[in-house]
């Protein structure tokens, strides 16, 4: 179905150059009224870039898309509005004080004759709109009081309140219980029911399965296919989205592995992960792999005190440890290299050689006193050796590029004195120059007979590189397969929750 | 001279100044008091510099544990009644007979407790700077009230009171302790990991703390430093008033994060530093004391000092944007 209604959206030829990076790839889509598409594919195949330049976020190289068979150029977010595209982030971009009400009305708040707001307009509209698509929320509710799944509920209302005419769901159930799932589903349904066209974007296959009247496949830029939901399964899903060569750019030398040095046995947190259970040897890069919010960041944070956990317990060269603070995670040597390097990795107002030694002046001190010597000597070092292109070490990381300051953030880590590395998603965001160069400096370190976790949400990667890779499914342990068992099918399968 | 040279001299001078950021606050300093010595030469007399010396550093002791506390990214509002806790306490104790040291040695211990306490409150609780400290105004100026029964404490041994007129090799006692506390101030923020830390916290407290950083003894610190050099500013006010005022130091937060910001330290915390805010501090008492000599309305004094710290901070992001 679907095809035979009237086309809303098409996009043809599309295009999209990042430095280093080439993210689309001459992508054709198109989405009718009342269709459901799905998008899928692995990190990194695309989704995001093709859904952003849809949304006006993002501007293609080149490619153009039509609105109604007519021409148009989407130069910002608001462009997309007015061409009533909608999308539903998992991110929920609400103002969080305020009530349902005046979320629906944000930015258009109706007033009475005598200029002030009129309450009771907003209220009685948002509780139409809201006992129209059967959601229990009160329209004077505050959002930051209402569950994941609620406040989903009331941004997927507002949208139809909006009549957007097509809404974007970029992974709309990472936050959902199966329940709240199905009454996510049933609004999705609805909307459809009324002609708007939904553009669904989920790492989860069977949701795609349940959901979708049609579904692209997306792979590393480029569209693979677009393809009626009934003519193909989950394993012919799989296969369309991996179906690559792993090419020589993860060839790294493996080291013989000996000696354990990390231990995780029985790691639990309720609601979040249970029973997590691995052994990391020394020179070995151990791979943890899950989609997102599959608990594996968790997971690391856990083991590096920087999150609670309920249950468990951890040995670094076997011997029973309990770490409650980064702090003490740093002194018993195991290091921390954060997704969102900005964020949590850097301190960017401060010079390179500052946020070098970062983890290090207990090490390069004395009674208190940093030893300027060595503090200079550690950031040079590391300036010269990783290649960082700034002017000095006096410089302020704010000023350099991405990749210079990811390698800032490993920098930090190889001067500390860690034995034990946890790298969350250490190649996101950079482009392939700066991959490899990143996998050499994990190469060094194995050699040197450190031990490394990673994890790591790009399956190529982890297999070119990894020892081992142990799969994560909503926090779950799907399974841990050793370098010879490695098979993407299978690892994206356990991934993905099938077993 | 070309218009290449020109740019190489400036691109020189920027790379030398550039190290240091209180470079441009001190040209203000330079300039202001150049010109009231050009103005009126009573300004430049040594009387007058060693008096403005001395009258500024109190205020000026307790900028300096402000500035560690902004630059970790936090703000201490309780320093005035800190400072006045800490007076009537080493009155009441050198009053009750207790040796002089020994009275200065607990006052400032208080005052290093009172900051501690606030300190923990702040990380523990997770409740932000400015309440705590907020409350913390509330609280230990109530307290000095208490203890005093709102009245100023007199009769304090002449070998204490005299502290305040002492000159040692011709500058007031109460200006070297400043001047000292500014060396250890600029030391500690700059060669001890203790100040880099708080550097890091300020900057991007999430990132210090993935590093491994302990955030909890750092606050802790930090505050209590506040704290204790609220008390030494306590001190050095009992001695200048000859007596224990419970009503001593009002205001005094605001002076010294004027001082503070004026000197270049960002409100947001991560960047700043102890020089900056001495000399922040000396610009703000030199337009008072220079206008005052000029016989300018003090009230356009206030007014001229206003200005400057919006300017001083829009000429930073200015700097910044164009990422110098």
């Amino acid at each position: 179905m679907g095809s035979e209604n009237k086309e809303i959206i098409r996009m043809e030829g599309i295009y999209k150059q990042f430095p280093g990076v080439q993210a689309l790839e001459n992508v054709d889509f198109q989405i009718h009224e009342g269709q459901i598409h799905g998008i899928v594919g692995e990190n990194g195949a695309g989704k995001s870039t093709l859904i952003k330049i849809l949304t006006g976020a993002l501007q293609p190289t080149s490619g153009d898309i039509f609105v109604d068979g007519k021409k148009v150029i989407i130069s910002d977010p608001i462009v997309a509005r007015n061409l009533q595209i909608g999308a539903v982030y998992q991110d929920l971009t609400v103002a969080r004080d305020l009530t349902v009400a005046e979320n629906f009305f944000l930015g258009q708040i109706p007033k009475s004759r005598f200029g002030f707001v009129s309450w009771r307009k907003m209220v009685k509209k948002t509780a139409e709109i809201l006992k129209e698509l059967n959601i229990e929320v009160r329209p004077n509710m505050i959002l930051e009081k209402l569950t994941a799944a609620q406040k989903e509920m009331v941004l997927i209302a507002k949208q139809y309140f909006k009549k957007y005419r097509v809404v974007i769901f970029d992974e709309p159930t990472a936050l959902l219980t199966s329940k709240d799932t199905e009454e996510l589903f049933r609004i999705i349904k609805k909307l459809k029911k009324e002609g708007v066209g939904i553009i669904y974007i989920s790492h989860r296959i069977e949701e795609v399965f349940e959901i979708c009247d049609t579904v692209t496949v997306l792979r590393d830029g480029k569209k693979i296919v677009s393809i009626p939901i009934n003519e193909t399964d989950i394993d012919g899903l799989i296969s369309r989205m991996v179906g690559r060569n792993i090419d020589d750019m993860y060839s790294i030398n493996h080291q013989k592995l000996t000696k354990e040095v990390l231990r995780v046995e029985n790691l639990s947190k309720t609601g979040v992960f249970k029973n997590i259970n691995f052994t990391v040897k020394s020179g070995e890069i151990f791979g943890l792999f899950g989609l997102v919010n599959s608990g594996t960041t968790k997971i690391a944070r856990a083991i590096y005190g920087s999150q609670k956990f309920d249950q468990g317990s951890i040995y670094i060269n076997s011997k029973n440890v309990r770490i409650t603070s980064p702090s003490m995670a740093v002194a018993n040597s195991i290091g921390f290299l954060p997704e969102d390097k900005k964020t949590e990795g850097l301190a960017i107002k401060l010079s390179v050689r500052h946020n070098i030694n970062l983890s290090s002046y207990s090490n390069i001190s004395r009674m208190g006193f940093v030893n300027g010597k060595l503090e200079k000597k550690n950031a040079l070092q590391q300036v010269k050796s990783l290649n960082i292109k700034t002017p000095s070490i006096e410089q302020i990381v704010l000023n350099l590029s991405g990749g210079n300051q990811q390698k800032i953030v490993l920098a930090k880590w190889l001067v500390s004195q860690c034995k034990i590395f946890i790298f969350e998603e250490p190649t996101a965001g950079i482009d392939v120059g700066a991959k490899e160069e990143i996998y050499k400096i994990l190469e060094l370190l194995i050699e040197k007979g450190s031990a490394i976790v990673m994890i790591s949400s790009y399956l190529p990667e982890l297999i070119g590189i990894a020892d081992q890779i142990t799969v994560v499914y909503e926090g779950t342990q799907m399974g841990t397969l050793s370098r010879s068992e490695f098979d993407e099918k299978r690892l994206l399968q356990l991934a993905t929750g099938v077993t | 001279m070309t218009k290449d040279k020109v740019k190489k001299i400036i691109a020189k001078i920027k790379r030398i100044t550039g190290r240091f950021h209180e470079m441009n606050i001190l040209l203000v300093l330079i300039v202001l008091i150049i010109s009231f010595a050009i103005m009126n030469n009573r300004f430049i007399g040594f009387g007058n510099i060693t008096n403005l010396l001395r009258s500024t550093s109190i205020i000026g002791v307790v900028a300096i544990g402000m500035t560690f506390v902004i630059i970790s990214g936090g703000i201490d509002l309780s320093v005035g009644s800190v400072l006045a806790l800490s007076s009537v306490i080493a009155a009441r104790l050198m009053l009750a007979g207790v040796p002089v040291y020994l009275s200065i040695i607990i006052s400032l211990a208080t005052g290093a407790l009172a900051g501690l306490i606030m300190g923990v409150i702040i990380y523990e609780a997770r409740v932000p700077p400015f309440i705590v400290t907020l409350a913390g105004l509330s609280v230990f100026r109530g307290i000095a009230m208490l203890l005093t029964d709102a009245k100023k404490i007199i009769g304090l041994p002449v070998s204490f009171t005299n502290f305040a007129v002492v000159r040692v090799f011709g500058l007031p006692a109460m200006a070297i302790v400043w001047l000292v506390l500014i060396i250890i101030g600029v030391i500690i923020a700059r060669f001890t990991v203790f100040g880099r830390n708080i550097y890091a916290i300020g900057s991007n407290q999430e990132a210090a703390r993935l590093s491994g950083i302990n955030i909890r003894t750092s606050i802790y610190k930090v505050y209590a430093l506040g704290g204790f050099t609220s008390a030494v500013a306590g001190i050095l006010m009992t001695a200048r008033l000859a007596g224990g005022s419970p009503s001593a130091g009002v205001g005094y937060e605001l002076d010294a994060i004027a001082a503070t910001v004026l000197g270049g330290t960002s409100l947001t915390g991560g960047i700043g530093g102890v020089f900056g805010t001495f000399f922040g501090t000396m610009i703000i008492a030199t337009i008072s004391n220079g206008g005052n000599i000029m016989g300018i309305n003090p009230f356009v004094l206030e007014i001229i000092i206003g200005v400057l710290i919006v300017l001083a901070v829009v000429f930073d992001h200015l700097q910044k944007r164009r990422g110098i």
